[in-house]
């Protein structure tokens, strides 16, 4: 485990069980301040499972057990204290599959900004910054109005993004958001992401190590429920301490 | 031969004919329908018959069919009669006779023939013999009295509507203003006050209006003083019938007009049909009062139906715990739109009408019992029951919505920071809109036709004045209401002149199509605009 000075989200010994199946074992670490920590391993190593603990999306599933704890900045996830609703917009979130609403692309972006109270003038401010800022407002300024699912697919997915960071949270967490784009949609999130960490901490579950090795800082290795080796990426690509990573990143198997 | 089996064409053929019979069954009903109605307005000619017997029959034909000849020896030749509406009911006693072709003996289309529809007593047919003013004739002979006809019946028209007029608005109001002062003294009294400032002023009140009532009693005597011409046909049979101007609706000769004339005067008819008050117990005149009934209690079930379908399904799919209970609640739901109409009818009855309108009557309108003001039937109780009979359309086409709707769509807005209502408001709602639509469409094609749990529920004959007026408090939910589905059944079946009505029933039923198809038309644009506000393909 590398040390990490002021971690902005902390896991403590997290169990998880699906009913009597447990998904997530004893997974202890530490995510940095804005940089990006991608989680690799093979389908079903509890990788998303994790990210979706950090802002408490699991818990629309019924019968999950989940001990040990999260912080996020001074929050304890799980605190039953915690307002959820606060939390999960500090902790944004970019799913897999494109979903925006089938709203236009302006109502898209500032449906989480209305929620919290923000109307008129302030709202037209903050949809253009966070469309700049997932570097779609130039292909889309000139048809806000229109709906969002007449965009292109890896146009929705940049649109998916902005409207996360219209609500202006902290984390930002990624669930392999370029597995249904061809490789140039691909490439132009990638992009974005590099701009991004510089201000948000971004956590990417990805398929994809090459993705891994491009976009993150930190890398964490997943194999059924273990956090089977946390460290800097180019280590982990390039020097792997357990045999097990060694073996998946070199394709063994997975 | 398997490979021809195999290859699926026979199935294909299969779909495609159970498909086209299911067309052609539509479509003869709506030809049926239509040919049989739309002639119904046609101003055929007059024909004069003469009889082997020098019998004289004058009138319109409108039918003609073989004479069933039981027993008798193959190869006779058919033979075949007609019907004629020869009208004249107050003078022959029947509007139609039957006449068998072989006992004609002329048949021909005279000029002079004229027409005239009346206020009562049906359509009158003969020729004009001379013109009345104030009992003197003017006119003499059928040319020189049709001229005076016409001249004399826009006036006489005028006239007409303004007695109906000054019957229905003003005398309709001084009676509705003295009922409501009488339930107001009535209240009083039960309140036991029979005396003091509050019950003189409204005896005062009374007498004013009863001053008024005189007025406008003066002014039809006037009116109908005003009116002295009258018109004398000569029928055939040797009759004779004087009848006031007054009493005309129309008069026309037939045999004069030309193609374009009578395209005209077919149009003119159809407008009355569609926006005029029935007359002659509903076989003549428009059934404007029975569309207007149909059409609000639509809405009204339309009003009521949505929330209360689009709520329970919410419960059922959103937040009730899934389990053998909601799948019991679900199949009993389902089974309900299965009860026949009239078991929801009686229930309306049962629980609408005598539960809930009787402890409305005596809660809020104690002064008008034993008269009852809510605890009968009216729009509100059947426009309710057929909300009941069609909510488990709008549930199953909701509860289908909300499982078509994409997961993602609800955790991106929940990962946004949305509580679950808020989500549930702001994505799930929206997106749901033409699921709800879908349902509300199938219902209000369900209850526009239905008619079982009308009759019991609220629907009348002839309902004296619509429930929508000028009267405070303009909707008056109490009332009952004319309906096309029962117009048609009781012009139909319980008219007691069913020739005459006959046709009424298929251009009724024509309306009723006409009406169901608006109002569906009217909720599929509105869903189809939904839809393609937010359309486009993902990729």
């Amino acid at each position: 485990m590398p040390t990490i000075v002021d971690p902005m989200i902390q896991v403590k010994e997290l169990n998880l069980k699906y009913g009597e199946a447990q998904a997530l074992f004893n997974v202890t670490l530490e995510i940095p301040r804005r940089k990006a920590t991608a989680f690799i391993g093979p389908s079903g190593c509890g990788k998303t499972t994790l990210l979706r603990c950090l802002n408490r999306l699991n818990d629309l599933i019924e019968n999950v057990h989940i001990s040990g704890t999260i912080r996020i900045g001074e929050t304890y996830v799980y605190d039953p204290q915690v307002d959820v609703s606060d939390l999960r917009k500090r902790v944004g979130m970019v799913f897999q599959k494109s979903n925006p609403f089938p709203k236009s692309t302006y109502d898209n972006v500032a449906f989480g900004p209305r929620i919290f109270g923000i109307r008129n003038s302030r709202l037209d401010e903050i949809v253009e910054r966070s469309l700049r800022a997932a570097a779609l407002w130039d292909e889309v300024k000139d048809r806000l109005h229109e709906s969002a699912l007449s965009l292109s697919g890896g146009q929705q997915q940049r649109l998916c993004i902005a409207r996360a960071l219209a609500v202006e949270p902290e984390v930002l967490l990624m669930d392999e958001p370029c597995s249904a784009l061809d490789p140039i949609a691909t490439a132009k999130i990638e992009e974005l992401l590099h701009t991004l960490k510089n201000e948000y901490t971004i956590v990417i579950v990805t398929h994809n190590m090459q993705q891994a090795a491009r976009v993150s800082d930190y890398t964490g290795f997943f194999l059924l429920g273990e956090l089977v080796e946390f460290d800097e990426t180019p280590r982990i690509f390039t020097n792997p301490r357990d045999r097990r990573t060694e073996d998946y990143i070199t394709g063994r198997f997975g | 031969m398997t490979r021809f089996w195999r290859s699926g064409e026979p199935f294909i053929w299969l779909t495609g004919g159970a498909q086209a019979l299911s067309l052609i069954m539509v479509a003869g009903l709506i030809l049926l329908v239509m040919a049989n109605g739309l002639g119904f307005f046609w101003p055929s000619d007059i024909v004069g018959l003469t009889l082997t017997d020098g019998k004289m029959v004058m009138g319109q034909v409108t039918q003609r069919e073989r004479i069933p000849q039981p027993g008798a020896l193959p190869g006779t030749a058919d033979r075949y009669r007609i019907q004629v509406k020869v009208g004249n009911r107050d003078l022959y006693g029947a509007d139609f006779v039957w006449v068998e072709e072989a006992k004609i003996a002329k048949r021909q289309t005279p000029r002079d023939a004229i027409l005239i529809e009346r206020r009562e007593w049906g359509n009158l047919y003969g020729v004009i013999k001379e013109v009345k003013e104030a009992g003197s004739p003017v006119a003499q002979g059928p040319q020189a009295g049709w001229l005076a006809l016409q001249a004399r019946v826009p006036d006489a028209t005028h006239v007409a509507k303004e007695i109906v007029r000054i019957e229905k608005k003003e005398i309709g109001a001084i009676n509705y203003a003295q009922e409501q002062i009488r339930l107001r003294l009535k209240k009083l009294e039960l309140r036991e006050i029979t005396s003091g400032p509050e019950v003189d002023r409204l005896k005062q009140e009374m007498a004013t209006w009863q001053a008024k009532y005189k007025d406008q009693e003066a002014a039809l005597a006037r009116l109908n003083q005003s009116q002295t011409a009258s018109v004398v046909i000569s029928a055939p049979g040797d009759k004779e019938k004087e009848l006031p101007l007054t009493q005309v609706v129309r008069a026309y000769r037939p045999n004069t007009m030309g193609v374009l004339a009578k395209t005209g005067f077919y149009l003119a008819k159809v407008w009355e049909f569609v926006s005029d008050d029935p007359r002659e117990s509903n076989t003549e005149g428009g059934v404007f009062p029975a569309i207007f009934g149909t059409v609000m209690m639509v809405m009204i079930m339309s009003l009521v139906v949505t929330p209360l379908g689009v709520l329970a399904a919410f419960y059922l799919r959103e937040y009730a715990r899934q389990g053998p209970f909601v799948s019991a609640v679900r199949i009993a739901v389902n089974n309900l739109a299965g009860v026949p109409s009239i078991v929801f009818g009686v229930f309306g009855v049962g629980f609408f009408i005598y539960f809930v309108g009787g402890t409305i009557d005596r809660t809020f309108f104690p002064e008008a019992l034993p008269t009852p003001t809510f605890g009968t039937g009216g729009i509100l109780w059947a426009s309710l029951t057929l909300a009941l009979l069609t909510v488990p359309v709008v549930i199953v086409a909701t509860e289908e919505g909300l499982a078509a709707i994409p997961g993602g769509m609800r955790e991106a807005s929940l990962a946004l920071g949305a509580t679950k209502f808020e989500t549930t408001w702001r994505v799930v709602l929206p997106a749901l809109m033409p699921s709800i639509l879908t349902g509300l469409i199938l219902a209000m094609a369900r209850a526009a036709g239905e008619v079982a749990p009308l009759m019991i529920t609220g629907v009348v004959k002839l309902a004296p004045s619509l429930p929508l007026d000028g009267f405070w408090p303009f909707f008056h939910l109490e009332r009952k209401f004319m309906h096309l589905g029962f117009h048609i059944y009781d012009v139909g079946f319980q008219s007691p002149n069913v020739d005459a009505a006959r046709p009424m029933v298929f251009t009724t039923a024509i309306l009723l199509l006409l009406v169901v198809l608006v109002l569906n038309l009217t909720a599929i644009l509105i869903r189809n605009r939904m839809r393609k506000q937010y359309a486009g393909s993902a990729f």
